[in-house]
């Protein structure tokens, strides 16, 4: 027997607009429950919703990058059902004209390069939340502060063949829209939710058979998305061997992930309960899409990750493993480009620094690039500095720890403390003879040729300059001095 | 005297707000102690006099408003802040209205008065203003009869002299229908002319609010108060209508009038059809084109909307749910019982009949045969339609097909009770202004309403004619 996995995603990306879809409520995570709500979002009566401008722009830009056809005449429908966190009773979503669809994403990975089908990406409002009490008392509540969020709901076609490449392609939608301003993706803030279809085509000898498609449902990181979806490959496998069910004769389920077991347990859901009744939103009208708005969107569109990766290693020379993650964020790359800028050095160095010094510093304070203290041009004074011999590599550091925390510029940092690098020859020789005077042993181990000798000689200098003798002219003069 | 009347009153000095909503209220009172009372306002507002106060302090100082201090009746599908809302229905009991309805707002910003909520069918479901929790209204020119529905609060309110003017709201004539069974102009404006935010929403694409009034002048007063696009609702519109004063009375010479032999057929009463006759003799002895026309789309009307209003009505009222506000079981265990429950009990049997219409015609069995063929449909009648408004400027047949009827006696019939929306529903499906016309009564001494019709945003029109027929005293 042998098989191929397809799995199907629908990912949902909360678009960034200040305001909600329908209302001018903010459009922020959390707050105190119920603070965020008008006679819109919480479904008063008599209260209507009217559609937010820039919510088409994100959803226009957003398809752009997923290659997908924009509509020139969108609308949006109602889908009715009834649950406790959606207050109208009905979720204002597209049904039949969504604003955007067929498009794709390539994929690349150790299966090469695969293609993605996109479906549709269509605009929705979010839900509420239900909250349950753990008390004990059995109490629900309910929270409006999401209602009305909206949301890109981006369909795939079942073209992933692999965990893997399920994975790939949610992060590579991740990557997309948080690069071009549409959402920050967070998944644990419920800002990009992916629900995966996945079942298998079973290969016994001339015959295919398809198992039943599960809906994977709550995996809220990609490490959760990438062990359900391995765990219902194991499973479905053994539900066939042991149950020989197919996709005919049961249909589609939904599993939701439940992290603490490794499992996924299947679920009973609100859809089953009755059907949706779509029908068009009559109160908003179709909305005309321009071609000149498309064409003036596409024009603002940054450069895309793939393209600034190549940028960078042949502007730059620097490897595709670094542009790789120079490029993990928007914010990223244009902090390295800024920093490259004017910068008469390597631009590699630059790289290394914003990889090391700056990641080590951000992951340390739990803070993004765009929080970073530090402009680019700090970055590239204090490189230059250290190009220049002002100062060492090894004070380099300490000057950054400073410039980090109180924001100061190297220059005055290391003027204020005094650590430009000596260079001064008759200053240098004068200390290299007081070490070579205070360490006969070890003078006369290296002249008995154990070379490694100096380098403890060169530590001595350095621990007397307070490490600010320049490192290489130690050496020389040393080894000019220790000639027997 | 009539809204106008009063501000030309007020203007002068000659009459206080005070007093004026004092007679209007005393009306009311009096009306209470009757034997039979009409149960026009569901509550006359305890603050509409001290609000009156504060308008003639106001107007004293030269402020408050082109309209400083004239009363207005609202029915109880409109929001008025700080104020009970519940549709009469008891879904809804216990909600207050915690913001006030775009069109309230302007009223009240130039200076209205709301005098209190008026009584009408559950949810605006009703031909006859007996679908609500506060029982029937009765009709001021006979209180065995309906004031017809489901504005027929605010109608009969207008009629009874408790208020110099009302609105209401209308879905398939839900303001003409009342204003003829009544005998007071009813304006149905243009869909978008007046915002629908903080209207509760019945049929949504068919929604509008509606002027009662005992004239054309006083309509036009009200519209160019409160028409104009709203940020809050997307499908409101500019209409020009804050130009509309003063009204003029429209020359009757070169007028083009059609007639659709659609409602002079079969089932419409023979005093009606006289009555509306002579007023297009009328029309015709005042130099006016009037010929007869068939549309035989017109006879569709009522079933496609009774297609697709009780669809969308379906969708509208799930928010009622127990859950939020209004009504809520108490004895339910499981979510599916809280639902079933605060709502089997809270909604009156019209709004049950017409939530389950709704979700049978937008079944995905049945959603293609009902629901998407009545919006087809209902795309060729506006076509015909646009095609008539090429020839004619306006459409002149009866308001309702019948006279008022007795209390009781449609109730049970719910068929014959939507035939009453015979002649009025094709206007809403078209977005088109419609106005009922006091045109005499029949000789039984009830009163009869023509329709006249015009093509989207032509309210100025319709209310020049209406002025024009008005002051000439209807002959
Ligand atoms: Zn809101």
């Amino acid at each position: 027997m042998t098989f191929d996995v397809v799995i199907g995603c629908e990912v949902h990306v909360q678009l960034f607009t200040e305001t909600k879809a329908f209302c001018g409520c903010g459009n922020t995570f959390g707050g105190v429950p119920n603070s965020r709500v008008c006679p819109v979002c919480a479904g008063l009566p008599g209260a209507l919703p009217s559609p937010n401008a820039r919510m088409i722009e994100y959803a226009v830009r957003a398809g752009l990058v997923l290659n997908c056809s924009i509509a020139g005449l969108t609308k949006f429908d109602r889908k009715n059902y009834m649950y406790p966190d959606l207050p109208k009773g009905y979720q204002i979503s597209q049904f039949d004209m969504p604003i955007c669809f067929d498009g794709f994403l390539d994929i690349e990975g150790e299966w090469g390069s695969r293609k993605i089908g996109i479906i549709r990406a269509h605009l929705e409002e979010d839900a509420g939340k239900n909250l349950h009490s753990e008390d004990g008392a059995g109490l629900s509540y309910v929270d409006l502060n999401r209602c009305g969020t909206p949301l890109l709901e981006i369909v795939s076609e079942p073209d992933m063949r692999s965990p893997e490449e399920a994975v790939a392609y949610v992060q590579e939608i991740r990557e997309l829209m948080e690069w071009i301003g549409v959402s920050d993706c967070n998944m644990e803030e419920g800002s990009l939710r992916c629900d995966a279809n996945i079942n298998l085509w079973i290969y016994e000898g001339e015959k295919k058979y398809a198992t039943p498609i599960t809906e994977v449902k709550n995996v809220n990181s990609f490490r959760a998305l990438r062990a359900a979806l391995h765990f219902e490959v194991k499973r479905q496998r053994a539900e066939w061997e042991e149950k020989r069910l197919t996709l005919e004769e049961v249909g589609k389920v939904t599993r939701g992930w439940h992290e603490a077991s490794g499992t996924t347990i299947l679920q009973r859901h609100k859809e089953e309960a009755s059907e949706y009744r779509y029908f068009p939103e009559p109160d908003l009208k179709p909305i005309l899409v321009s071609k000149a708005l498309v064409e003036e969107l596409k024009a603002g569109l940054p450069e895309l990750p793939a393209r600034t990766r190549n940028r960078f290693v042949t502007d730059y020379g620097i490897t595709m493993e670094d542009a790789v993650q120079l490029t993990s964020s928007r914010a990223m790359s244009c902090y390295f480009e800024d920093a490259c800028r004017e910068y008469d050095g390597e631009p590699k160095k630059i790289a290394n620094w914003i990889l090391t010094e700056v990641n080590g510093i951000c992951n340390q304070k739990n803070i993004g690039i765009a929080e970073f203290p530090v402009p680019p041009s700090g970055i590239r004074e204090l490189l230059a500095m250290t190009d220049s011999g002002r100062i060492s590599g090894r004070i380099a550091k300490s000057v950054f720890a400073e410039m980090a925390e109180t924001g100061a510029a190297a220059v005055e940092i290391v003027e204020k403390n005094g650590l430009a690098q000596i260079s001064d020859r008759s200053t240098l020789e004068g200390i290299v003879r007081e070490v070579i005077a205070g360490h006969p042993k070890s003078v006369e181990d290296y002249r008995n040729g154990k070379s490694n000798t100096i380098r403890f000689l060169v530590g001595q200098v350095m621990k007397k300059t307070g490490g600010k003798a320049n490192p290489g002219m130690v050496n020389e003069i040393l080894e000019e001095k220790l000639k027997p | 005297m009539t809204l106008t009347e009063l501000k030309a009153a007020m203007e002068r000095g000659d009459l206080s707000a005070k007093d004026a909503v004092a007679a209007f209220r005393d009306e009311y009172l009096e009306d209470c102690k009757h034997p039979q009372p009409l149960n026009c306002y569901i509550e006359f507002f305890d603050d509409a006099l001290a609000k009156a106060e504060k308008a003639d302090a106001a107007r004293a100082k030269g402020e408050g408003g082109g309209l400083c201090g004239l009363p207005l009746a609202v029915k109880d599908n409109i929001l008025v802040e700080g104020k009970p809302l519940t549709c009469a229905s008891g879904v809804l009991k216990g909600f207050t209205a915690p913001y006030s309805a775009t069109v309230v707002d302007r009223l009240v910003s130039d200076g209205m008065i709301v005098t209190g909520r008026t009584n009408m069918d559950e949810f605006g479901m009703g031909s006859s203003c007996e679908y609500s929790i506060y029982g029937p209204t009765r009709n001021p020119v006979d209180r065995e009869l309906t004031p017809g529905g489901s504005s027929g609060g605010s109608a009969a309110a207008v009629a009874s002299r408790m208020a110099p003017a009302a609105l209401g709201t209308e879905t398939g004539g839900s303001v003409r229908l009342p204003a003829a069974f009544c005998g007071v102009y009813g304006l149905k404006p243009s869909y978008g002319t007046l915002s629908r935010y903080g209207v509760v929403a019945f049929g949504s694409s068919l929604d509008q609010i509606g002027m009662l009034a005992r004239s054309p002048d006083d309509i036009a007063l009200l519209l160019a108060s409160c028409s104009g696009a709203d940020r809050h609702d997307a499908t409101s519109e500019e209409s020009g209508l804050e130009e509309i004063l003063p009204l003029r009375p429209k020359e009757i010479g070169g007028v083009r009038a059609a007639l659709p032999e659609e409602f002079f057929g079969e089932g419409i009463d023979p005093e009606i059809k006289e009555k509306v006759k002579a007023f297009a003799s009328y029309l015709e002895r005042n130099g006016a084109v009037v010929e007869p026309l068939s549309l035989p789309i017109l006879k569709s009307a009522v079933a496609m909307y009774y297609i697709i209003a009780p669809a969308e009505a379906s969708s509208n009222l799930a928010r009622y749910d127990g859950i939020r506000y209004g009504f809520r079981s108490d004895d339910a265990v499981t979510l599916e019982d809280l639902y079933t429950s605060s709502r089997s009990k809270g909604f009156g049997k019209e709004v049950k009949r017409r939530i389950f219409l709704g979700n049978y015609v937008l079944s995905s069995g049945y959603y293609d045969a009902y629901y998407k063929k009545a919006q087809q449909v209902r795309t060729i009648l506006c076509s015909g339609l646009a095609g008539v408004f090429d020839t004619y400027d306006i459409i002149v047949s009866p308001t309702s097909p019948c006279t008022p009827f007795r209390i009781g006696e449609k109730v049970d019939d719910p068929l014959s009770m939507y035939l009453t929306d015979i002649c009025t529903t094709f206007v809403n499906l078209a977005l088109l202004p419609s106005l009922s016309v006091p045109c005499g009564k029949t000789r039984a001494g009830l009163p009869v309403g023509v329709q006249i019709v015009g093509k989207r945003f032509s309210e100025a029109l319709l209310l020049g004619i209406a002025k024009t027929y008005h002051e000439s005293g209807g002959t």
